[in-house]
Parts: structure tokens; C-alpha cells; sequence
């Protein structure tokens, strides 16, 4: 019978979520198509090259921007090794202890940093760094970045580890080991894709920001972000087209890792 | 009684006596770090300015009454109101309004889209929809510059289709603003009205057509009420980050829409250079945001007695 | 209540003595005296709640007792944790380690006790013969069945030869079928290698088949320890009537008590002779407990203790045949025959007319 329509669907729902994932991807497509444009403007289309790659790296530009990605790069290794250790510790410490009663506030601390607009911790940062006199470079874009993602961290890895029941570590600890035996051998193999899965995206969140990392920067000192934000108040250039489209390939690359690990869950 | 609650076997306690260090490092880094700074930048707001940035460390409440009064040119005027500023945080609050409308118009749908796909089938359209969320922001920012800009990809589009003649002009003006804070944020609104719906039973609304409920009066009563909590959840994700937000009004509005983001950054990277100001600003954001989180998150919890 | 002391408790694999466990205001254990006699499978049975798990788990030492002790072979356990106690836990969930295969699994225990990695193997592989799981030594938990699983949980936990084995419901996520087998393997297995099982469940019919000894829980108590055969036909009190197996829970008024023998009558007058018990004084109203089973149903009255009846329903369930009675102006009763016995017991029609006869002894009486 024709009205008894299925009560799930609605009517052009199906064409606005079309539309959704359009309007997602469309400018990351036509930068991308575009970053493979042989024409010198960024208007006209002259045909594929891979002329705006090879400037990148071999450009006027290039040394600008290879120590910039150098920088990141850097950093975001270090931001996401530091910023992931202290989640699973934190994690292990939230979840594996038991109630306790400034659990609420742990969690409100750690989730401070999502909270809080991005432009008011970059003017924190940098009138907290000013105040204790810490000079402006590679380590105080280290420190804010591990600021901001740690909680990008803690919260894949706390997703896991409420996953994994208490029966293990009680089993292990049945089974003769000690509690750090159990940490090591059994708590630390279970947790680890959501480990994996926090540093991916905590290296990731740091490679992409800008906004704290504008601010508490010093002169000089650039990262790929800012280096591209330098580049894009002088005009849009193919060259930045490029960047971007390698720096967009990385992030969808990382997250799809982070995605896959996520998923491959063993306790199930 | 509760198993959970008798038996203690729902929630580990192995790591109780090393519950102080294993907290210690992320508390040390956050306090520090995180609180501090706040509270430095509170103390910033009090303070006397430095010409060529930074402050001089003699209280003054002359940051929050530049902020809110209008003395005149030379400061000896009888104060009035100051609207500068005032009507930047309402054009702020307004462009993220219609920032979030518009997530809503398109990510509601979405989310329910989604949520009514098989099980097997929605992790890969929530991951499509993150995809984006995971490329920087200033990346993404400049790509809506470059498609929707004068000689862009979207106008060319539009005039081969013959449905313009001439080009439009969007960058630049408040639209433009607008669509770059829906793009940024998106994801948000999709996010929380996806796993409400998923968590909705449908044999609900199928109680409600068995009881000669319409379709639409079913969503409307049935639904929607249930799912409200991720709507509202969706519209503070939006809204909040897009309130602050720097980068699409910067790149995409030009200097006639500014937003706070603009207004609290000049303060420290452009010529101002008024530090007390700019932490006084950023306060006010601050204390908006952490009052809308809260009225948030006390519905939240409303909600969560009541399921 | 009733608590089994030996003499000698040094021979005893456990002695509970004068437990209590809070968690905060909730007693989850009231004064729990126990012991667990060495090469014994005994079973903690009780509804969810009863504190049964609690138990258990102290004696593993996930939690400790806010008063009283646990001895293990005459050694206070205190506050030993349980990676220092000679007693290994069959899990509900099996907590089999998901990342690693069956046979480290196995050997885990052992390594940790110091074992060299050979040795350990060479243990872990024999104990996975013993539950014929070796083709699968070097699978990963989550590729094997709910029964395989199972099976080697139970190799994990014997593989380091504990003093105590305990199984906390180990067979309560398997089918029926499978879970019968394995109660009788589990009671093989427990015989074949001497070590003392306690067994938590709530399931009445599996603590009936496998234990030497049950103790019935409720509500942080101790019911009643005793042998199976003992619970089940001489329950002491309406609670442990009630949770092991089916009975007729009928109130009676004792009108006078003989020696060994009470004279009581049921409402509606019928009158009826049963075992006395400690604490029945004349003219007292208690509760009388007869199994189904033990009731019959005959056309004459075969004494003076017959009781005129009507039949309300019969219910076939394949292996039984109820009957459910009226009696006249009194309370209905419960009837059960087997199906093979249709020769000997006669099944009346619905609305029939017969007198139920109990059989000698089959009556208890109940004080609580």
C-alpha cells in the first residue's frame, strides 16, 4: 500500500546530506585540482603539471617553507609524544582508580583547553609567557601545543580504556603478575590503538594550528601554518596551492590511520 | 541495588595508590599552563598599558571602561555609552547565529540521514563527515576564499550556466563570513544530532503511527523532543568556536565585517597594541562562552536525569 | 542459621570466620562464618545480590572484608594481594587476553611465577591437552567458540596448580546443552586433579549436580551449608525451600507435638501428621514444605491422611506431568509425576475428584 511509507525516511534528507558532503569537500577538491594547474594565475586553467610541486620545493620560496615544515614537523612529534604520554597516564589515573572525588574537576581541567575559544588561550599564552619572561621560539610553541592537545589525546585513549572491563588486570593479577606487569603487559597492548589513535590526532591538531601558534611564536620563527598565512595576505599564490594540497593529503592520511587503528578492536 | 554499585566490578580501582602520579604530570602541565595563563590574562585586563605592547604594573580599570564608555577624544568628556565595540561583539554574535542556522538547515538533515543508514554502514559516513574537520582550518579557510572569490571556480560555474551575468560578489561581505564559519564548524552540528538520533528507538515513532499519528506530527512530538539535546548540543559546538573565530572573517571578510577574533588580535600582533584592552576583550569572550557552556551544560544534565 | 566448623580448621582449604564486607552504607556480607573442607567442590548458590560474588572475590583478593578473616589452609590471607595468593579465578567474562594466543594465555600464570618460558609453554601445552584444546594453542581467544573459550579459561586458571580454584558462574554465557556437558566435566575435572573448587551461581539445578556442598545465600547470610540431597530435602527455612527447586509452601497451625512427630492441620481443617523440628511448639502457625514429587494423587484415600481435592489443570512439559489441585475450602497444591511413571501414579481430569496422599516424610516443617 502506498501510504504505508517507511517512517525512518523524510523526503529529500538523502539530497541535503549530498549537498552536506559537497559542500565539505568542494574547496578541498578544487584546491587540489588546482594545485595541478601549469598556468602562472591561479584563474585561468592551462593544463596538468606538476610545475607548483617542484617550485615548492625547489622555488624562491622553499627554503622559507622547508624550514617552516621543518618546525612543524618537529613539533608536532614532540607535542604529540609528550601531550600522549601524559593522557595515558591521566587516563589510567581517571579511569583505573577507582571514584574518587576531583574526578569531575581533573576532567573539567583537562577538557579546559576545548573550552576555551582559541583566540583566548592564544592571548593567555602569550601574556602568561610574557609575564614569566619565557622567550618566544621553538619551546613556547612546544609548551602551548601540548597544552591543546592533550585533551585531542586523553580522549581516544579514555574511550578505549572504559572499554576494556576491569576483569583483565584482575585476571593478570590472579595469574600471579604485578600491578606494573599488568600495566606493561596487559593494560598498555589493550590500550593501544586508542593510543595510537590520540597521538595521530593530537599530531595532526598540532601540525594544523595556526591561531596559538601566531601568537606565541617568536619573530622569525615560522611554522607551515603561519609561513602559509604569511603568504595568503600577499594574494593567493599556486605555490601555496601546493603546500596545501600536500598538507590536506597528510591530515586526511593521518586521520584515516587514526580511524582504522580505532576500529581494529580486539576485546569485541 | 545496583551490581555495579555492590560488587565494585564496574570500575577498576587496580591503580588506586599511584592515582597521584598518574594525575600529577597532566595536572602540573594543565594548572600551569592552561588555569594560569586565564588567570594572568584576568590580571592583564587590570592593568596599565604599555605603548608599544605589553603593560606597566599599576592597576587600572581603563581597559573595560574604553571597552564600555565613551569619554571623547581627550577623555574629559561626560561618559556615554561606547557602541564600537558593543556592536562588534553583536555583529560577532549575530554572523555566528546565522553560521549555526545554517550548519543546522544542512547538518540536521545530515545527521539523521545518517543515523538511519544500516549499522554497518554509518562509521564510514560519520568518518566522511570528520574527514574535513581533521584539515587545517586555515588550509580550508583559503580554499573557500579561492572558490567562492570574483574570478573563482564557483562564479565561472554560475556564468556557464548562464544563471548570472556578471560575477557575484561574495568575499567580502558578511555572507561570505558566514559560509566560511558554517564550513569551519559543520562537523559540530552533525556530530551530536547523529548519535541522538542513532540512540533514538524507532519503535517509538511506530507506537506514535500505530496511535493515528501523521508522519510530520510524529517527528514533531516524538522525535524532535527526544533528539533535542544533540540539536542544542550541535548549535553550542557551532556557535561558540565560530564566535571567536579569526581566520574566515579575517580571510573572507575584509576589514568592514569585523569579528572579536580581529578586534582582540590587533590588539597584540597589529599597530594597537593595547594589551590590557585585548585581555579585557578576550575576558568578555571568555566569560560569554564559559556562561553559555554553562547553561549547557545544566540542561545536559537535565536531560540525562530525565532518560 | 547454620555453619559447618571442623575440629581441626588447618585442614581446611578455607575458613571464613565472623565476615562482614560494607561498601559504604550497603552490608553486602553480615557475619559470614564459613568453611570449605580440602578436595571439596562447593558451591555458593544464591539470587543475584546475595553477596555470593563478594565471596568470592575476597577470597580471590580483588576486595578485602571490613571485619572478620579469611584463612587459606590455616594462613590468614589479610590483606595479601591476589598476585600473592595460591588461588586462580575461572572469570564469568573468561577476561581471556585478547592480544595474545591460547597458549600464552595459559602459560601467563606460570611465567609470572618465575617459570622459564620453555617450561611454561611445556605446562601451558599439557594443561591444553587436558581440555583437548591443543589444535587451538596457537589461535587467538576471539577465533574460538564461547565452549572453547571456557575450556581455556579453565586451563589458565589450573595451569599454575592452585591450592583453590574459584568460577565465578563460569558457565552462565553458554547454551543449555553446552552448559550441561560442562558440569560434568568441570566435576571430572575437579576430581582428577584434587584441587578445591568454589563454584558461585544462581543456578539452583547446576549447584544440585556438580557440588559435594552447597551454602545457600541471601541477602549477606548465610541460608544453609549442607550436601545437596540434605538442602534439597530438608530445607531449613522458607527462603531455601523456596530457591531450590519447586515446592508447596502451605501454612499449617501444629496442634500438638508427639516425640519426633507434630499433628498439624492446614487451612480448611485438613489434618496432617509430619517430622518435628527444633523450635515447633504446640498451638504454633508455621510453614510446611512438601516437593510436588512427593504427592500423589489417588481415586479411595489411602489413609486418614488423604486429602479430598479437585483437579484445577493439568500441564504436560515433557519429562513431567503437574497436576495443580484445590483442596476443599483449603489452598491448591502442586503435583508433579514423571512421564514413565504413568503406570504407577494416575493423572485425573480437569474437574476430577481424587484424594492427595503424601508420601512418608515428605512433609517439613519450617519455623522462619
Amino acid at each position: 500500500m502506498a501510504g504505508r511509507t517507511n517512517l525512518r525516511t523524510i523526503p529529500g534528507f538523502r539530497a541535503l546530506t549530498l549537498l552536506c558532503l559537497f559542500v565539505l569537500y568542494a574547496p578541498l577538491i578544487v584546491v587540489t585540482v588546482y594545485s595541478f594547474n601549469a598556468s602562472a594565475s591561479i584563474t585561468n586553467w592551462e593544463g596538468l603539471s606538476l610545475r607548483w610541486y617542484w617550485d615548492v620545493f625547489t622555488g624562491p620560496d622553499s627554503g622559507k617553507f622547508k624550514t617552516a615544515a621543518a618546525n612543524s614537523f618537529l613539533i608536532a612529534v614532540s607535542a604529540a609524544t609528550i601531550s600522549t604520554t601524559i593522557a595515558t597516564l591521566a587516563a589510567t589515573g581517571m579511569i583505573r582508580t577507582g571514584r574518587f572525588r576531583a574526578r569531575t574537576l581533573s576532567f573539567g581541567l583537562i577538557s579546559l583547553p576545548l573550552m576555551v575559544p582559541e583566540i583566548v588561550t592564544a592571548v593567555a599564552t602569550l601574556i602568561f609567557f610574557n609575564a614569566i619572561a619565557l622567550e618566544r621560539g621553538l619551546l613556547s610553541i612546544l609548551i602551548a601545543h601540548v597544552v591543546f592537545c592533550i585533551p585531542f589525546a586523553y580522549l581516544p585513549i579514555s574511550a578505549r580504556m572504559q572499554g576494556i572491563g576491569p576483569a583483565y588486570e584482575e585476571a593478570a593479577l590472579d595469574l600471579y603478575a604485578t600491578k606494573r606487569q599488568t600495566f606493561t603487559r596487559i593494560l598498555l597492548p589493550l590500550m593501544a590503538p586508542g593510543i595510537v589513535s590520540g597521538y595521530l590526532l593530537a599530531f595532526i591538531v598540532s601540525l594544523d594550528d595556526f591561531i596559538i601558534t601566531n601568537f606565541v611564536k617568536g619573530a622569525g620563527v615560522e611554522t607551515l601554518p603561519t609561513a602559509i598565512f604569511g603568504a595568503v595576505k600577499r594574494g593567493i599564490q599556486p605555490n601555496i596551492m601546493a603546500i596545501s594540497t600536500l598538507l590536506l593529503g597528510l591530515s586526511i592520511l593521518l586521520v584515516t590511520l587514526s580511524w582504522l587503528v580505532s576500529r581494529s578492536d580486539t576485546t569485541k | 541495588m545496583a551490581g555495579g554499585t555492590v560488587s565494585g566490578s564496574t570500575a577498576s580501582s587496580t591503580y588506586r595508590e599511584a592515582r597521584g602520579w598518574l594525575l600529577l604530570p597532566a595536572w602540573s602541565v594543565l594548572l600551569f599552563f592552561s588555569l594560569a595563563p586565564v588567570i594572568m590574562m584576568l590580571i592583564y585586563s587590570f592593568l596599565t598599558k604599555e605603548h608599544r605592547g605589553g603593560v606597566i604594573w599599576e592597576f587600572s580599570l581603563s581597559a573595560y571602561d574604553q571597552f564600555f564608555l565613551d569619554r571623547g577624544l581627550f577623555g574629559d568628556e561626560p561618559p556615554r555609552i561606547q557602541w564600537t565595540y558593543i556592536a562588534i561583539f553583536w555583529r560577532s554574535i549575530w554572523q555566528a547565529g546565522a553560521a549555526t542556522l545554517m550548519s543546522l538547515v544542512v547538518g540536521f538533515p545530515t545527521a539523521y540521514f545518517i543515523a538511519t543508514r544500516p549499522a554497518t554502514a554509518r562509521p564510514l559516513w560519520v568518518f566522511l563527515i570528520t574527514i574535513p574537520y581533521w584539515v587545517n582550518l586555515l588550509i580550508r579557510t583559503v580554499s573557500m576564499k579561492f572558490l567562492l572569490r570574483e574570478q573563482g571556480p564557483l562564479n565561472d560555474f554560475l556564468q556557464w550556466t548562464g544563471a548570472i551575468d556578471s560575477p557575484l560578489q561574495i568575499v567580502n561581505t558578511n555572507l561570505a563570513v558566514q559560509i566560511g564559519l558554517f564550513y569551519s564548524y559543520l562537523p559540530f552540528m552533525v556530530l551530536p544530532i547523529y548519535a541522538a538520533v542513532e540512540r533514538y528507538d524507532f519503535a517509538l515513532s511506530e507506537a506514535a503511527a500505530d496511535l493515528y499519528a501523521s508522519k510530520w506530527t510524529t517527528l514533531r512530538r516524538i522525535l524532535l523532543p527526544a533528539v533535542k539535546p544533540g540539536v542544542i548540543a550541535g548549535c553550542i559546538l557551532v556557535f561558540v568556536p565560530s564566535l571567536g573565530s579569526f581566520l574566515a572573517p579575517d580571510l573572507l571578510g575584509g576589514a568592514r565585517n569585523f569579528m572579536i577574533g580581529s578586534l582582540i588580535e590587533e590588539q597584540f600582533k597589529g599597530n594597537a597594541g593595547n594589551w590590557p584592552f585585548g585581555a579585557a576583550a578576550s575576558m568578555i569572550l571568555l566569560t560569554l562562552v564559559l556562561l553559555l557552556l554553562l547553561v549547557f551544560a545544566r540542561q545536559q544534565a537535565r536531560a540525562e536525569r530525565r532518560s | 542459621m547454620q555453619t559447618v566448623m571442623s575440629e581441626t580448621s588447618s585442614q581446611n582449604a578455607i575458613d571464613v570466620q565472623n565476615a562482614v564486607k560494607r561498601f559504604g552504607d550497603f552490608t553486602a556480607l553480615k557475619q559470614i562464618c564459613l568453611a570449605i573442607a580440602d578436595n571439596e567442590f562447593f558451591t555458593l548458590l544464591g539470587p543475584s545480590g546475595c553477596g555470593k560474588t563478594t565471596l568470592l572475590r575476597i577470597i580471590a583478593g580483588f576486595d578485602e572484608v571490613t571485619e572478620g578473616s579469611v584463612r587459606l589452609y590455616g594462613e590468614d590471607l589479610g590483606a595479601l594481594p591476589p598476585n600473592r595468593r595460591p588461588v586462580n579465578t575461572v572469570f564469568q567474562s573468561y577476561a581471556l587476553f585478547p592480544h595474545m594466543s591460547v597458549l600464552h594465555n595459559v602459560s601467563f600464570g606460570l611465567e609470572m611465577l618465575g617459570k622459564s618460558p620453555a617450561e611454561a609453554r611445556e605446562r601451558a601445552g599439557r594443561m591444553l591437552e587436558l581440555v583437548q584444546l591443543s589444535q587451538f594453542a596457537d589461535r587467538r581467544p576471539g577465533q574460538l567458540s564461547g565452549g572453547q573459550q571456557q575450556r581455556v579459561a579453565l586451563a589458565r586458571a589450573l595451569a599454575p596448580q592452585p591450592k583453590l580454584l574459584l568460577l565465578d558462574e563460569p558457565l552462565s554465557a553458554l547454551d543449555l546443552k553446552l552448559r550441561k556437558a560442562m558440569r560434568i566435566e568441570l566435576k571430572h575435572l575437579q576430581r582428577e586433579t584434587g584441587i578445591t573448587f568454589v563454584f558461585v551461581t544462581h543456578d539452583q539445578e547446576e549447584a544440585l549436580t556438580m557440588s559435594d556442598r552447597i551454602a545457600v545465600m541471601s541477602e549477606g547470610e548465610l541460608q544453609q551449608v549442607g550436601a545437596s540431597r540434605e538442602i534439597y530435602e530438608r530445607p531449613c527455612n522458607r527462603f531455601v525451600a523456596n530457591f531450590i527447586g519447586d515446592t508447596n509452601l502451605l501454612e499449617v497451625t501444629v496442634d500438638r507435638i508427639e516425640g519426633a512427630r507434630a499433628a498439624c492441620h492446614l487451612g480448611g481443617g485438613h489434618a496432617l501428621i509430619c517430622e518435628a523440628v527444633e523450635g515447633v511448639r504446640d498451638g504454633a502457625r508455621v510453614h510446611l514444605s512438601v516437593r510436588p514429587e512427593r504427592l500423589f494423587a489417588t481415586a479411595e484415600p489411602t489413609g486418614p491422611e488423604a486429602l479430598a481435592a479437585r483437579v484445577v489443570e493439568n500441564v504436560f512439559t515433557g519429562t513431567d506431568i503437574t497436576s495443580i489441585v484445590e483442596l476443599a475450602q483449603g489452598p491448591r497444591l502442586t503435583l508433579r509425576s514423571s512421564n514413565s511413571e504413568r503406570g504407577n501414579r494416575r493423572i485425573f481430569e480437569q474437574g476430577a475428584t481424587c484424594f492427595v496422599n503424601m508420601e512418608a516424610g515428605a512433609g517439613r516443617l519450617l519455623v522462619d
